[in-house]
């Protein structure tokens, strides 16, 4: 995220004392949002230190004793560990692997409608779900696909998909696909938004010369508009896998049941399960040990594909 | 010579036929697939309106699939007198209103700042926000800091919990950069036209696109968030509708007139149709104002997508 030069600046550099003096209206406008951000989100980061620190309520974040790595060992070594982590992985890659192309396909397929009014019928419908807000989408899930009388479970086991005694929100092997499934039903019309844009920029002309070559509309697809998608894919593809172990805590933790858990347990509830427990104490450190250690990870991913990224395809994020 | 050029014509004609029957195909899977598309996007959202005026004996026996049946309004006149839902209700409108305020008054003055091609320092001022999108403190240190701040259980972290989003700031800057011409503050200025002065009289007039946009996104945003009202508050009477909803649909608590999921029978079927009616209420507002915005946030991810 580098800016753009619009304009070169003057070599001659005319000391802080005359950039603050030029610039101070600037900076009176940004300081509301330097302060929040200091405060809301810089001062945590300080605070982080916390996971190195036995907690200590008499003497607040920054006083507590020092206890190096103790609770990171401690979480490295705890079962809930590898639960966690399995969890978070492979709810996110099945998000990426089932959700991420979901988009790509609608976006084609609306490109590809002639009926100019279908089509615009289709998108406002497509986009809708984004606006449905979690907790109203979870008690969706909850009555639609109930043990007994949910509409779309009795459609599924009458199809065969699932079998006949299955508890789709109980039993546990199948958090990931309800979860994922739900998710796709959400945000693949908005996420599509961006593909249809990067469609729409294709040249007419192109469609013309492949057609006189004797191209068939499947081949127009694979050869003039996957190719003119693949920057924004590359794109939205780094920042996906930049938050790979970021799996939104909002809809996992709402969807989350005693019978599920074992499947739902991911790092962002544990954290949370760790700070608010139902009995006992509060475990202050080793909850933030555990969220300085996603931090850490999805850092590093971030950093390696989009180093990856620019390598394969010239274009990165940063 | 001439044998050969027919023979090309020949071939040709047999290829456009065997292209037009895959056309045919391709259109014909087109076709069938956005409506299968539509389907799946539209039956569960059109499900729950007609759960919620259908007999919900009937609705728990799967009779009700595709049109409502013994049509009842129980549901919405249990809501209309549940005064937990009319607190959330207000609580969540003041967030929305107030928040989104607040939002824009910081963003929008931000952005402009940042996008200052002279502004000597902005390119470090942006990474200082950027960083935030990429690292933060965690949800413990977050919540210690804002306890220092003596903001746990007010109304006030809701308003400002997400004061300023990064990647709005972003877009807004981006906006502001390519749409306003640098040459008109650089004319301006030599009229003795000040930053305040150009902002408010010339950038925000210019600006209405992104500012619908960003209204827009930071109102939903308030709209859905329960996570901030979940972990920072826990008084009744200050939270917002979706921790409201929270406990009605998915904590089962009894419902005012004591139709909870405890007394069974009748009342259990009378609190479904009720958690119908509750997803309806509390969605519609926004499918409302839906079909007049939608405009604006496909522009915004237009904004959006040229980074910054």
């Amino acid at each position: 995220m580098t800016a753009v030069h619009l304009s070169k600046r003057k070599k001659t550099s005319r000391g802080i004392g005359y950039d603050l003096k030029k610039d101070w209206q600037l900076w009176i406008m940004l300081l509301p949002a330097i302060v929040y951000i200091f405060l809301f989100c810089y001062m945590p980061m300080y605070g982080a230190q916390l996971a190195f620190r036995k907690y200590d309520f008499t003497k607040g974040i920054y006083g507590g004793d020092w206890v190096g790595f103790k609770y990171f060992t401690d979480y490295f070594n705890s079962a809930m560990f590898s639960t966690t982590l399995r969890n978070t992985f492979v709810i996110s890659l099945c998000s990426i692997v089932f959700g991420f192309p979901a988009p790509i396909v609608l976006a084609i397929i609306i490109n590809q409608i002639k009926n100019s009014k279908w089509k615009r019928t289709l998108q406002t419908t497509v986009y809708i779900p984004y606006f449905i807000s979690v907790v109203v989408l979870v008690s969706m899930l909850n009555v639609l696909f109930a043990k007994s009388g949910g509409v779309l479970s009795d459609f599924l086991k009458t199809i065969g998909i699932v079998p006949q005694n299955a508890n789709l929100l109980g039993q546990k092997q199948y958090f990931v696909w309800m979860y994922v499934g739900s998710g796709i039903w959400q945000s693949m019309g908005w996420n599509s938004i961006i593909y249809i844009a990067a469609l729409s920029s294709v040249d007419v002309q192109l469609y013309d010369a492949a057609k006189i070559d004797g191209a068939n509309a499947w081949q127009r697809v694979i050869h003039i508009e996957f190719p003119v998608l693949v920057p924004t894919i590359m794109i939205l593809l780094i920042m996906n896998m930049g938050s790979i172990l970021n799996v939104g805590f909002d809809k996992v933790f709402l969807m989350q049941n005693t019978l599920n858990k074992q499947n739902s347990e991911v790092i962002s509830t544990y954290v949370y399960h760790l700070m608010a427990p139902t009995t006992g104490a509060p475990q202050f450190s080793l909850a933030t040990a555990v969220g300085l250690f996603t931090n850490v990870v999805n850092f590093a991913f971030l950093i390696v594909t989009n180093y990856i990224s620019k390598r394969v395809t010239g274009s990165g994020l940063m | 010579m001439a044998n050969k050029n027919e023979m090309t014509v020949v071939n040709n004609k047999y290829r456009i036929k065997e292209r037009d029957l895959s056309d045919r195909i391709f259109h014909i899977s087109v076709l069938v697939l956005s409506i299968l598309c539509f389907i799946v996007i539209l039956y569960p959202l059109w499900f729950v309106v007609i759960a919620s005026i259908s007999n919900s004996d009937m609705v728990n026996r799967g009779e009700v699939v595709f049109w409502p049946k013994d049509i009842r309004f129980y549901g919405f006149q249990q809501i209309f007198q549940d005064a937990r839902i009319l607190t959330g209700y207000k609580n969540t409108l003041i967030y929305v209103v107030g928040g989104t305020l607040l939002n824009m008054i910081v963003t929008m003055p931000a952005a402009y700042a940042l996008s200052r091609p002279d502004f000597k320092a902005r390119n470090k001022v942006m990474l200082y926000f950027v960083f935030t999108m990429y690292f933060s403190g965690g949800l413990v240190p977050t919540y210690m800091q804002i306890n220092n701040l003596g903001l746990i259980n007010t109304p006030w972290i809701l308003l400002v919990m997400v004061l300023i989003n990064t990647y709005n700031l972003i877009i807004a800057r981006t906006f502001i950069q390519n749409t306003i011409p640098n040459d008109l503050y650089e004319s301006a200025s030599l009229d003795g036209c000040s930053h305040f002065r150009f902002f408010w009289s010339i950038v925000l007039p210019l600006s209405k696109a992104i500012i619908s946009v960003e209204m827009l996104y930071y109102a939903v945003f308030h709209w859905n968030d329960y996570f901030n009202a979940l972990i920072y508050t826990s008084n009744n009477d200050i939270q917002p509708l979706q921790m409201v909803l929270r406990r009605i649909l998915l904590q089962n608590e009894a419902f005012a007139n004591g139709n909870g999921g405890v007394q069974g029978g009748y009342a259990q079927s009378s609190a479904d149709q009720v958690k119908y009616a509750v997803i309806i209420v509390s969605t519609v507002p926004i499918l409302c104002v839906y079909p007049f915005i939608q405009k604006y946030f496909e522009k915004g991810v237009m904004i959006g997508a040229v980074k910054g």
